[in-house]
Formats: C-alpha cells, sequence, structure tokens
C-alpha cells in the first residue's frame, strides 16, 4: 500500500471571476500541489492574476470554482490557522512603534506577556530591526517597514507563508539582501514559502520550484524545478545553472509579457 | 541657536510686533476706538474677578461646551456612516461641502422661530456651525483608510469587534482629531454671533452691547480675553493634532 | 444608469424629497406658519422681492461689497503667500497665527474698524477681507509648496529667467491650490459679510433678512434668506464645475 506523502496545500480548478457588465477572467483553471516546506515562487506578466491567487490560496477571498485545501481542510473566503502573508504594500500599523507592530498580532490572540516579549525581541533581532525597536514606521525607510511587516508575521509563526512582491519597492541590491533574509526565516520557521515575484533572477535564485503563469486568466505554462541546496544564499548567482534557469524561466514568459503589454 | 530656540524667539518677536502695532493704532485712532495693550489686559483681569461678568461667560461656556459636545457626537457618527456606505457617501460630501460655503448666519431667524430666545438657540447656532467639518473629516478618514491595513487585520484572523478597536479607531483617529478642532473653533465662533444678534446674556452679548454702548474699555477687554481663549485652545489642539499626525 | 447618474440622481431626489416634505409638513400644519413658511411660497417671495427696487439695491449693495472685499483678499493673499514662501523663517513664525487665525471671532473687531475708517461701507468690506485672506494665503503657501522641485529644474535648463519661470511653469503648477484658495476666499467673503450686515446693521440683504426677522415680517425674511442662500450655492457650484474641468485636463478631476 503506498502512502502519498500529503502535500501541504493543494489548488484544484481555482478558477476567479470578477463578474460585472464585461467579466474579468482572472485567474484559472489553476492548479497546484506545495509541498510542506517547500520554496515555491510564482511569475508571471503583469496582471496575470498572481495576486489573485495568492488571494485566493490565504482565504482572503473565494474562489469562483475549484477547491483550495490547505493541511486537509478546505479552505473558503476565511483565512485559515497557521497562514501568514506580506503584502506588496507597506501594512506597518502607522501609530504603533515597531515593538508594538510585531506584537500587535500575539496581543489579540491573548498571550502572555512575558512569552510575546520573548518572540517579539527574537523577531526584532532576527530582522535586524533591534535598533529601531522603538522608533515609529514613519522614521524607517521602505525596506526597514517591509521587514516589520515580516517580522510582525514570523512572529505568529505560521505554517505557510505567502508574499506578494515584499521587495517590489526597493533598489536591486537591497533586494538581493532581503532574499538572504527571507531564505535565512525559510530555514529557522521550516515554513512553506510561496513568493510571488516579478523579478525572475529573484525566483530563479531563491526557490525549489518555480511556477511559470501565463497571461490573464492565469494558468501554470511552466514549472522549473532549481534542484538548489537547502542552504543557499544569493552567491547562487555565480552558478552556470542559475544562468539557465532564469534563461528558460525567461523563454516560457516572453510571448505572455508581449500579450500582456499589447494588452495594457 | 538651534530650530526650537529660534521658534521660541520668532514666536516672541512676532507678539511684541502685534503689540506694537496695538499701540500704534491706539496712538493713531485714540481712545474712541481701542484702549492700549497695557490698560486693556489690567481691565481684563478686573473683568475675569467681577461676578457680573463670570455670569455671562458661564452662559456662553455652558452653551459653547454642549455644542461642542453634541456637534462632536452626532459629526462622528454621521461621518463614520456616510463613510462606511460609500454610495451615501458619495452623494452626500458635495452636498455638505456646499452647507460649509453657505452664510450659515441667514440660518440664525429661522433656529430662533424654532428654539425660542434661549440658550438651547445659541446651542443650535454652534451645532450648526461646528458640525459639518466634524462629518466632513470624519468621512475622509473612513474613506482613506488604506485598504491593506484590513487585509492585514482578516490575516491576522481578527473578530470585527477586534479590527474596528485596534485597526480602524487608531487609523482615523488624526483626522477625526483634526476636523474636532476645527468644528471646536466654529462651534465657538457660531454661539458668539448668536450672542451678538439675539441674546440677553454672554459675551457676544457684552461685545455688541460694549460696542452700542460705546464702551471701548469693555469691547477691547472682552476681545482681548476671547482671542486669548480661542488661540490658546486651538494651539492646545493644534499640539495634539499634529503629534498625531506625526505619528499615526 | 452610471454611477456617477446614479450619484446625481440621489442628491437630487434628496434636496427635492426634503423640500417636499417640508412643504407637505407646513402646508399639513405640522410646522406652524408663524415659524416656517412652505418652501413654494418663499420662492413666490423671494421672485416677488427681487422686483422692488429696496431688494435690488441691497444686492448690489452685497454683492458689490462681497466683490471688493474678496478680489482685494485674493491680491493680498496671494501676493503676501508668494513672499512668505520665499522668507522661510517669517512663514515658520507666523505659522501658528495662521493655524488660529480662524479660530478668533472677527467681528470683535469691527468697533476698531469703525474707528479707523469711519461709518461707511469700508469696515465691512474689512470684515470679509480678513475672512477670506488667509485662505487665499495659506492656499498659496500650499501650491507654491507642491510645485515639483524637478519642474524648476527643468525650467532652468530651458534657461528661464525668473519672471519667466514663475508665469510659464511655476503658476500653472500651482494653479489648482490657487483655484481652491479663490474658491474659499469667495465663500468666506461671502460669509464674513453677510454676518457682518447681520449683526451690526449696517444695511445690505443681512441687514434686510434681521430687519425682517424683528419685524415679524416671516415672508419677506425667506424670501431674502433663500435668495442669498441659493446665491451662495450657485456661485459656489459654478467655480466648483469650472475647476474640476481644469483638474481634469491635467488627470486629476
Amino acid at each position: 500500500m503506498s502512502v502519498e506523502t500529503a502535500a501541504h496545500a493543494v489548488l484544484r480548478g481555482v478558477t476567479r471571476v470578477y463578474p460585472g457588465a464585461s467579466p474579468v477572467y482572472a485567474l484559472g483553471p489553476l492548479d497546484l500541489d506545495l509541498a510542506r516546506g517547500e520554496f515555491f515562487s510564482v511569475v508571471g506578466p503583469s496582471g496575470c492574476g498572481k495576486s489573485t491567487l495568492l488571494d485566493v490560496l490565504a482565504g482572503l477571498s473565494a474562489p469562483t470554482a475549484g477547491s483550495i485545501v490547505f493541511e486537509g481542510k478546505p479552505v473558503v473566503g476565511q483565512v485559515p490557522d497557521g497562514v501568514g502573508v506580506v503584502f506588496q504594500e507597506d501594512s506597518s500599523f502607522p501609530w504603533l512603534t515597531v515593538r508594538d507592530n510585531v506584537a500587535f498580532g500575539l496581543r489579540r490572540i491573548g498571550m502572555d506577556g512575558a512569552e510575546i516579549a520573548r518572540r517579539v525581541e527574537y523577531a526584532v533581532g532576527f530582522m535586524g530591526l533591534a535598533d529601531f525597536a522603538g522608533s515609529y514606521p514613519a522614521q524607517l525607510s521602505g525596506g526597514m517597514r517591509q521587514r516589520v511587516c515580516i517580522a510582525r508575521t514570523l512572529v505568529l509563526q505560521p505554517r505557510l507563508i505567502l508574499l506578494d512582491e515584499p521587495f517590489g519597492a526597493l533598489d536591486q541590491q537591497t533586494r538581493l539582501l532581503m532574499g538572504d533574509e527571507l531564505l535565512r526565516l525559510w530555514r529557522e520557521t521550516g515554513a512553506t514559502v510561496l513568493l510571488i515575484t516579478h523579478a525572475l533572477d529573484e525566483a530563479a535564485m531563491l526557490s525549489d520550484r518555480v511556477g511559470v503563469m501565463s497571461s490573464r486568466p492565469g494558468r501554470f505554462i511552466d514549472m522549473v524545478d532549481t534542484g538548489w541546496n537547502r542552504d543557499r544564499d544569493s552567491r547562487i548567482v555565480a552558478d552556470p545553472a542559475f544562468g539557465a534557469i532564469t534563461a528558460r524561466l525567461w523563454s516560457s514568459l516572453r510571448t505572455e509579457s508581449m500579450k500582456a503589454i499589447g494588452r495594457g | 541657536m538651534n530650530r526650537a530656540g529660534t521658534g521660541w524667539f520668532d514666536g516672541t518677536v512676532i507678539v511684541l510686533l502685534m503689540l506694537a502695532v496695538w499701540q500704534a493704532l491706539y496712538a493713531y485712532a485714540g481712545a474712541v476706538a481701542l484702549t492700549p495693550p497695557w490698560t486693556t489686559a489690567v481691565y481684563a483681569v478686573d473683568l475675569m474677578g467681577s461676578p457680573n461678568f463670570w455670569g455671562h461667560l458661564r452662559a456662553t461656556l455652558s452653551a459653547f461646551a454642549w455644542s461642542v459636545l453634541i456637534a462632536g457626537v452626532l459629526g462622528i457618527a454621521m461621518g463614520l456612516w456616510l463613510g462606511a456606505f460609500r454610495f451615501a457617501g458619495d452623494v452626500a460630501e458635495p452636498m455638505l461641502a456646499a452647507l460649509y460655503t453657505i452664510p450659515k448666519v441667514t440660518l440664525y431667524p429661522v433656529i430662533l422661530l424654532l428654539f425660542g430666545l434661549g440658550p438651547s438657540a445659541k446651542i443650535a447656532f454652534g451645532v450648526i456651525h461646528g458640525m459639518v467639518p466634524v462629518v466632513l473629516f470624519t468621512l475622509g478618514a473612513v474613506k482613506n483608510i488604506r485598504p491593506v491595513l484590513l487585509r492585514s487585520a482578516r490575516v491576522m484572523r481578527l473578530s470585527p469587534m477586534q479590527t474596528a478597536r485596534f485597526v480602524l479607531v487608531p487609523a482615523v483617529l488624526p483626522e477625526i482629531t483634526s476636523g474636532l478642532r476645527i468644528g471646536f473653533s466654529l462651534c465657538l465662533l457660531g454661539v458668539l454671533i448668536g450672542e451678538m444678534f439675539a441674546s440677553q446674556r454672554g459675551i457676544g452679548f457684552l461685545i455688541i452691547n460694549g460696542i452700542n454702548s460705546h464702551n471701548v474699555k469693555l469691547t477691547t477687554a472682552v476681545t482681548l480675553i476671547v482671542v486669548v481663549f480661542a488661540v490658546a485652545a486651538n494651539s492646545a489642539l493644534l499640539v495634539v493634532d499634529r503629534r498625531l499626525h506625526r505619528v499615526g | 444608469m452610471s454611477r456617477q447618474g446614479k450619484i446625481v440622481w440621489a442628491r437630487w431626489s434628496v434636496s427635492l424629497g426634503l423640500a417636499g416634505l417640508l412643504e407637505a409638513a407646513c402646508r399639513l400644519g405640522f410646522v406652524p406658519k408663524l415659524q416656517v413658511i412652505p418652501p413654494s411660497e418663499m420662492i413666490a417671495a423671494m421672485v416677488e422681492l427681487l422686483q422692488t427696487e429696496e431688494v435690488l439695491d441691497n444686492v448690489v449693495q452685497t454683492f458689490s461689497t462681497v466683490g471688493l472685499a474678496f478680489g482685494s483678499a485674493v491680491v493680498c493673499g496671494f501676493v503676501l503667500g508668494a513672499i512668505f514662501h520665499g522668507l522661510p523663517r517669517v512663514r515658520r513664525a507666523i505659522d501658528p497665527l495662521l493655524a488660529s487665525y480662524y479660530s478668533v471671532p472677527i467681528f470683535v473687531f469691527y468697533p476698531l474698524l469703525v474707528a479707523l475708517f469711519g461709518l461707511n461701507s469700508m469696515p465691512l468690506i474689512a470684515i470679509g477681507f480678513l475672512a477670506a485672506v488667509p485662505a487665499m494665503l495659506i492656499a498659496t503657501l500650499l501650491g507654491l509648496d507642491r510645485v515639483p522641485p524637478v519642474l524648476r529644474r527643468v525650467a532652468r535648463m530651458h534657461r528661464l529667467g525668473w519672471g519667466r519661470t514663475a508665469a510659464l511653469v511655476i503658476l500653472p503648477a500651482a494653479l489648482p491650490n490657487l483655484f481652491q484658495g479663490v474658491k474659499l476666499s469667495l465663500a468666506y467673503a461671502f460669509i464674513g459679510v453677510i454676518a457682518g450686515e447681520f449683526i451690526l446693521s449696517p444695511g445690505g440683504l443681512g441687514y434686510s433678512i434681521a430687519f425682517a426677522y424683528e419685524s415679524f415680517e416671516n415672508r419677506t425674511m425667506y424670501g431674502l434668506m433663500l435668495f442669498v442662500l441659493l446665491s451662495a450655492v450657485l456661485v459656489n457650484a459654478l467655480l466648483s464645475s469650472w475647476e474640476s474641468r481644469l483638474l481634469r485636463r491635467r488627470g486629476r478631476g
């Protein structure tokens, strides 16, 4: 009797249509199996439905058709326990200090004060924000604010972390360093990570697997296994396989991107 | 001198300049127009000690306090509702903005006819002046809540009560405070104008009475008291306003 | 119907609905005739009054007072705003004054103004002016602040002198804010003058309304009131539509 390793999250035939006078077919039908502890990236042309995929997977919006199963239980329009999301825009609460921002989620679930303090100090230190724990987001740079958002998510110890172009507003060099941070986080927590990015090199260097989405309505047109070692970092750009992977991603993506621009 | 230091220095210079202009105006226009700064200050302090004056002051302050309370509570409630229900908000906003620009004093006779010649009319004057900015600012605050903050609340699986208390309220607080600050000043304006037009008690009455009986000393002194109070109160609220905006 | 269409329809429905309700309430006796007259009678009264010489004189007097106050306030406010913008330290010093300006009821200064200018129309114009100037000043400061620095660099690249930079680059860039200042100035001048006429009785529409109230001439009072309110709304609406056409061309309307 073969025992199938249960996937962490399973999407089957997921479709998302925005109703209206002229309905928008944003996503699907789309299938995806996320293995537990996997680092999976999604790349695709603008407007292909990458963010919609994240919304649906996180339970922030319900699919028009298809099913999403997370840890064996169906996800319908409500965020399940154990899921963390880092959004594209800065979602730090401007009226709280860094420390209070990070502690926010823990306070709401009524955790004991000493435990909160412990976890917050750890997360703040882990994300390199220890010197700024008492500052307000308005006093920090964009990259640091994103680190606050990541710390706030991390402190809740999610088992599935979804990131929607979290480094989009940052310059290339900061992005590479933040990528390293993300890998560190992934290794430490053992969580499953799904990263949405428009940067092919980022996807190629960070992930175990990359899914290439078609233009709208988004479906996976290619799945690339990178075969990287678990303890990789940004210096992997020197590896010849990196160039090959990026090239393959672009060749799959190029036509789709041109379609997207022609439309937009 | 650092920035804060020059700030205090410049502020003092400005105040001294204004006092100098005041003194110069007195020299030019004479005692029929106004009394000079020092005399006015002395008389004002005198006034603050007279029970008759306090009677008038109490009347004004009571009407003022009530109008601020009513304008604030009703204004915030209405603003929250209009901000939450997008369609209603979009319909109402330009209409409210239009209300802001009409001379509300033209409605005073109607209010007097409806409320009679008592403190409730004065309170109504204050409310119609002060409520509109509170509604508009609250409406704007709710409309402009960044959606990503609400999505974060959903991801953290907050209950609606928790979302309201820990995310919505802090997010709208700065703008609502600005609206309340402006509403505060306008309520005072409304109550004073009401007293100047149709009242036998209150600070506004003292002023118009002083004008009509050419009691220059009284009008100048009461004016000084009103200006000092208005500026002091507004500045205090401004500090709170700015602090909230810097942080929130 | 488009959403914008629905919104406009809703606005008209609400306004006409409220007016209709008031009309019914008055006609059916829910509201005593001594307090409020039906809207239809208000309109009739207004039309009648506008044909009398006395009221037309009042209209001319009030509107010209407002016009003078408004015009001088816009010019003065703009010039002062431009000057203060170039003197940051002075600007910082008067900033708290400006922030508290509108918390002071300016009517209290009327006796001083009468003593300075005499018992003519000047004190009232001065009150309208004092009410309107800060709005224009603040709007000018804000507008000049918001000119993107990159535009000034473009002007220097084209080797434009100071005057041409101001006229061809800075003013057009600041125009939306300046226009807002003009709108607010007019509104405040109007409010200031009408309120002044009300309380201080120098003549004009405001005075006539107060006089009608004190003489128990409700019909006259409501007719004049309606005219004043409609004028205010109409003028503001005209300026607003002009403003939105201006902004739409710039992709911000």
